[in-house]
């Protein structure tokens, strides 16, 4: 049942680095986590590999497997052929530390960048009422495990390093849209989604969807919205499509909007 | 000694899952400068991997709900064991704690009122639990974490600086807990050291109080849910420094993990795929957790199959099925039943919710699982059934804490969540640990910087000498020849404690275990390192061994000493409850060359909690003289 299959595995430092040759064990059902933790166990005890839940759960353990952004834990062995040589590499975007490790710092400066939630001063807690419909979008995005792996993916950063530091991302883009469609929120994000983090930068190419471990709808359900949103639409022939936002920001333009559910509260927003 | 950075802060925080951010949340809030230090990446702890949810009687799906049921329910899960204060506290803040997530920004599913909807779980009489689906831990960690840069951002608005009283000190392993005389023997809490992952390079921390909140101990196990991070660090740097842990016989095995393929045996299977009416059965196709309820909770069950699944839409004229009895339970069930030869054909049993609900209800209700199983065992559970059995999930044990401010036995030193015991007794409920986590962190993020307040500017001092120790003890893996693979080391002691100090337990394996045990000493002194210190897991895994094996010594002496079966805690050699045994605490100790046990009776339970309970119940975990006077 098992086999032996040849592995490459990037290692190195910020020096410099390259493909290691291994041959190791693989066994019916593995991951390609199971086979750098062998690696680790049985040859190279001091290969540096990010993991913690091993089930895909919390992001840890992105890499690129034959050049494809990826969890580890979440890449089957029985998607590759007995025969075929497997490449693992750190993720490309963010400077290697050692081997498979990266500093992925970049990405925490940009999620201290993005205003926070912010009810309106004079709800309670316990009082929050918000109807399921409206809250669903919102958790579309609360499924991300902060794997990184779209924002390596994208290539506005990938490969135009200068760009990091006035574009966030689609992940803190994500981030924005989703504070912004939280039922409860008060804060208008439009401005600084262009201004701080080059929502402009984004050309809707969906390769970050396709990365997604999680299947967010990052393009289509955050980032169009997001441009739809900011940009006012009559002049901007890109985005035609209706908007997919169900909460409007009460007074921004004025007019109210009813509980999406009856009975469901919706507070009024302040501070604008 | 090499030089090296040095910081000091009011508090530090050893953790970053639930415990740890809500405690520095709430020491940051009392105004006081804070560190949280954590072995992973921030908001990667093992908290995100909690599925079911927060256990909160808020009542909003059931109005009966309240906080004396859940207490009831909560001491009826640690057969008695629990600290009642403890017990009692979790219930009555744990709503006020979720509702406080959602100013962070939390979005729970929600009831068709709008409120934060609660689902069933084991042991809990009314649902209970505030979920995201089945990913409520991750929403709980995230909601902590953008709380925590909120923060940040006020002082950055403040003093220009978003680290000036929140600084997060990411893949740091706290080695060492450094101590000062103080007025009693024990001494008090100084500051901590550790190194950077990363770079391997050291770092010092200065605080006159240090909370503690590192998790649990399942990698000491072969078979568990837990992460690489789960290696008793918390545990252990207590009992070092001369703090106590309790009650650490009690080991919860989850009833349900994964058992194939081998390379994700162990992992989590929620709970809610039975609170929402998943069922169990074995090889003969027979729903088999009927022929297991306990005579403690024979009144509280369903005894057929028809009157069970009748619950589900009838809960008040009709009893629970036993799929929902407490973990323990649910565990030692399963394992008879594989035991007994009527297991699956990879050693588990059946966990079937693809007859009991549509396609679509499953994906919408247990999404992670159905992703989980679909891509890492090729199962479509909407089509057919799983296949799970026991894994090491928790321990209930753990730092011996002054129930209202969670302060150890070590003066400046706090501990909460997974890290300390009492609260849950001999089993923890499914859901009790997320409100756990928010509770007591609170709490001893309070109680640290209360503690900071009275110590005013008489702050210990943290030396050379107390440096340049900790740092000898950090490096000494790399100045042994020819040292043995720490990995080699870590599986074999793994297979040690699943297979003589596991699920079922006896005096002959234990004893077994506590030999081998002494061998582990000194071929953990003597693991080696190969390379450098610039992020070397090998290294990494050198020091933590030491951890895991003054938990697991710690388990075994518990384990022998306890002769009687209750909760986490199932003897071969003596099967029955006894209720002497319900008045005592096994307490472990650090001494040179190991871990010094001795049996500490627990406090009684107040007299107005004690009538919360019909008598006739008490009789059965209680003696003659513990229960009500004239009422019997």
């Amino acid at each position: 049942m098992g086999y032996t299959a040849k592995f490459r595995v990037w290692r190195g430092d910020p020096e410099g680095g390259a493909l290691q040759d291994f041959s190791v064990e693989v066994n019916e059902g593995e991951v390609v986590l199971d086979i750098i933790h062998r690696i680790q166990a049985t040859q190279a005890p001091d290969l540096a590999v990010r993991w913690n839940c091993k089930a895909g759960k919390c992001g840890s353990c992105s890499a690129e497997v034959n050049g494809k952004p990826r969890l580890m834990c979440m890449t089957r062995m029985s998607t590759f052929t007995e025969d075929e040589v497997i490449d693992v590499t750190p993720m490309r975007t963010f400077p290697v530390i050692r081997d498979l490790v990266t500093d992925v710092s970049y990405n925490y400066e940009k999620a201290r960048l993005v205003p926070s939630f912010a009810p309106p001063a004079d709800l309670e807690p316990g009082d929050y009422r918000m109807a399921q419909v409206d809250v669903e979008r919102s958790q579309e995005f609360r499924k991300c495990i902060e794997c990184f792996l779209c924002n390596n993916t994208c290539h506005a950063v990938r490969d135009h390093e200068d760009n990091k530091s006035t574009f966030s991302g689609p992940r803190f883009l994500m981030r924005i849209t989703e504070l912004d469609m939280h039922p409860l929120d008060t804060v208008d994000r439009r401005e600084v989604a262009v201004e701080d983090h080059g929502l402009g930068y984004c050309n809707i190419t969906k390769c970050c969807t396709e990365v997604c471990p999680e299947h967010i709808h990052i393009t289509d359900n955050a980032l169009i919205p997001l441009k739809e949103r900011v940009a006012d639409r009559k002049y901007d022939p890109l985005f035609s499509i209706a908007s997919l936002f169900r909460k409007e920001k009460v007074g921004e333009r004025g007019r109210d909007k009813a509980p999406a559910t009856p009975g469901a509260k919706v507070e009024p927003k302040h501070g604008e | 000694m090499t030089d090296y950075e040095r910081h000091s802060f009011d508090v530090v925080v050893i953790g970053a899952g639930g415990a740890g951010l809500r405690a520095a949340i709430e020491a940051r809030l009392m105004g006081k400068r804070v560190a949280i230090v954590c072995k992973s990446l921030f908001g990667k702890a093992h908290t995100v991997m909690a599925e079911g949810g927060i256990a909160a009687a808020m009542g909003n799906v059931n109005s009966n709900d309240n906080w004396q049921v859940h207490f009831r329910d909560t001491m009826r899960g640690g057969k008695f064991l629990n600290s009642w204060r403890m017990a009692e506290l979790h219930a009555k803040e744990a709503p006020q704690r979720v509702w406080e997530l959602e100013t962070y920004g939390a979005l729970f599913d929600r009831t068709p009122e709008g409120k934060i909807s609660q689902r069933n779980f084991g042991g809990h009489e009314y649902p209970r639990l505030a979920h995201v689906g089945d990913r409520s831990g991750l929403e709980l960690i995230r909601t902590l974490q953008q709380k925590i840069v909120s923060l940040q951002q006020e002082d950055f608005r403040a003093t220009g600086d978003y680290e000036s009283n929140i600084k997060v000190f990411a893949e740091v392993t706290i080695t060492r807990l450094l101590t000062a005389p103080g007025l009693t023997e024990a001494g008090r809490i100084a500051g901590a050291f550790g190194y950077y992952r990363e770079t391997g390079d050291f770092v010092a921390f200065e605080a006159p109080a240090v909370v503690l909140a590192t998790g649990g101990i399942g990698k000491t196990f072969k078979v568990t849910s837990g992460s690489w991070e789960y290696t008793g660090d918390g545990h252990a740097l207590a009992m070092r420094a001369g703090a106590t842990t309790l009650n650490m016989e009690f080991i919860q095995f989850h009833p349900t993990g994964m058992v194939w393929p081998p390379s994700v045996k162990g992992i989590l299977v929620t709970e809610s795929v039975r609170g929402d009416g998943g069922i169990l059965t074995n090889s003969e196709g027979k729903r088999f957790m009927f022929d297991y309820i306990p005579d403690v909770f024979k009144d509280k069950y369903a005894t057929t199959p028809e009157e069970g699944d009748r619950w589900y839409t009838d809960p008040d004229n009709n009893l629970r099925p036993p799929e929902l009895l407490p973990r323990d339970e649910v565990a030692r069930a399963i394992n008879s039943e594989v035991k007994a030869g009527r297991g699956t054909p990879h050693g588990g049993v059946f966990l079937d919710v693809s007859s009991r609900l549509p396609a679509d209800v499953i994906r919408k209700k247990l999404p992670s699982m159905w992703h989980q199983f679909k891509e890492l065992a090729d199962v479509d559970i909407t089509k057919e059934p799983m296949e799970v059995g026991p894994t090491c999930h928790y321990v209930m044990g753990g730092v011996e804490v002054d129930p209202d401010t969670e302060e150890t036995r070590l003066p400046g030193l706090f501990a909460a969540g997974e890290v300390s015991g009492g609260m849950h007794g001999s089993n923890r409920l499914g859901g009790n640990s997320l409100s756990d986590l928010l509770v007591f962190g609170r709490r001893a993020g309070l109680g640290a910087a209360e503690y900071v307040d009275r110590t005013g500017d008489a702050r210990p001092a943290v030396t050379d000498e107390m440096l340049a120790d900790a740092e000898v003890e950090a490096l000494a893996p790399f100045h042994i020849e020819g040292g043995e693979n720490p990995y080699t080391i870590h599986a074999d002691l793994q297979e040690t404690m699943n297979d003589l100090v596991g699920i079922i337990r006896t005096e002959s394996e234990m004893v077994e275990a506590l030999q081998r045990l002494e061998g582990f000493k000194t071929r953990v002194s003597n693991a080696g390192v190969s390379g450098g210190r610039t992020f070397n897991p090998g290294w990494h895994l050198a020091l933590d061994l030491k951890n895991m094996l003054l938990v697991a010594e710690s388990v075994a002496k518990a384990a022998l000493e306890r002769t009687e079966s209750r909760g986490g805690h199932t003897r071969e050699d003596f099967p029955g409850m006894n209720a002497d045994w319900r008045q005592i605490n096994i307490v472990c100790k650090a001494v040179p060359g190991g871990v010094e046990i001795h049996q500490q009776p627990l406090a009684p339970m107040r007299e107005d909690l004690l009538e919360l309970f019909d008598v006739h119940e008490l009789e059965k975990y209680m003696t003659e003289a513990e229960l009500p006077k004239g009422e019997h």
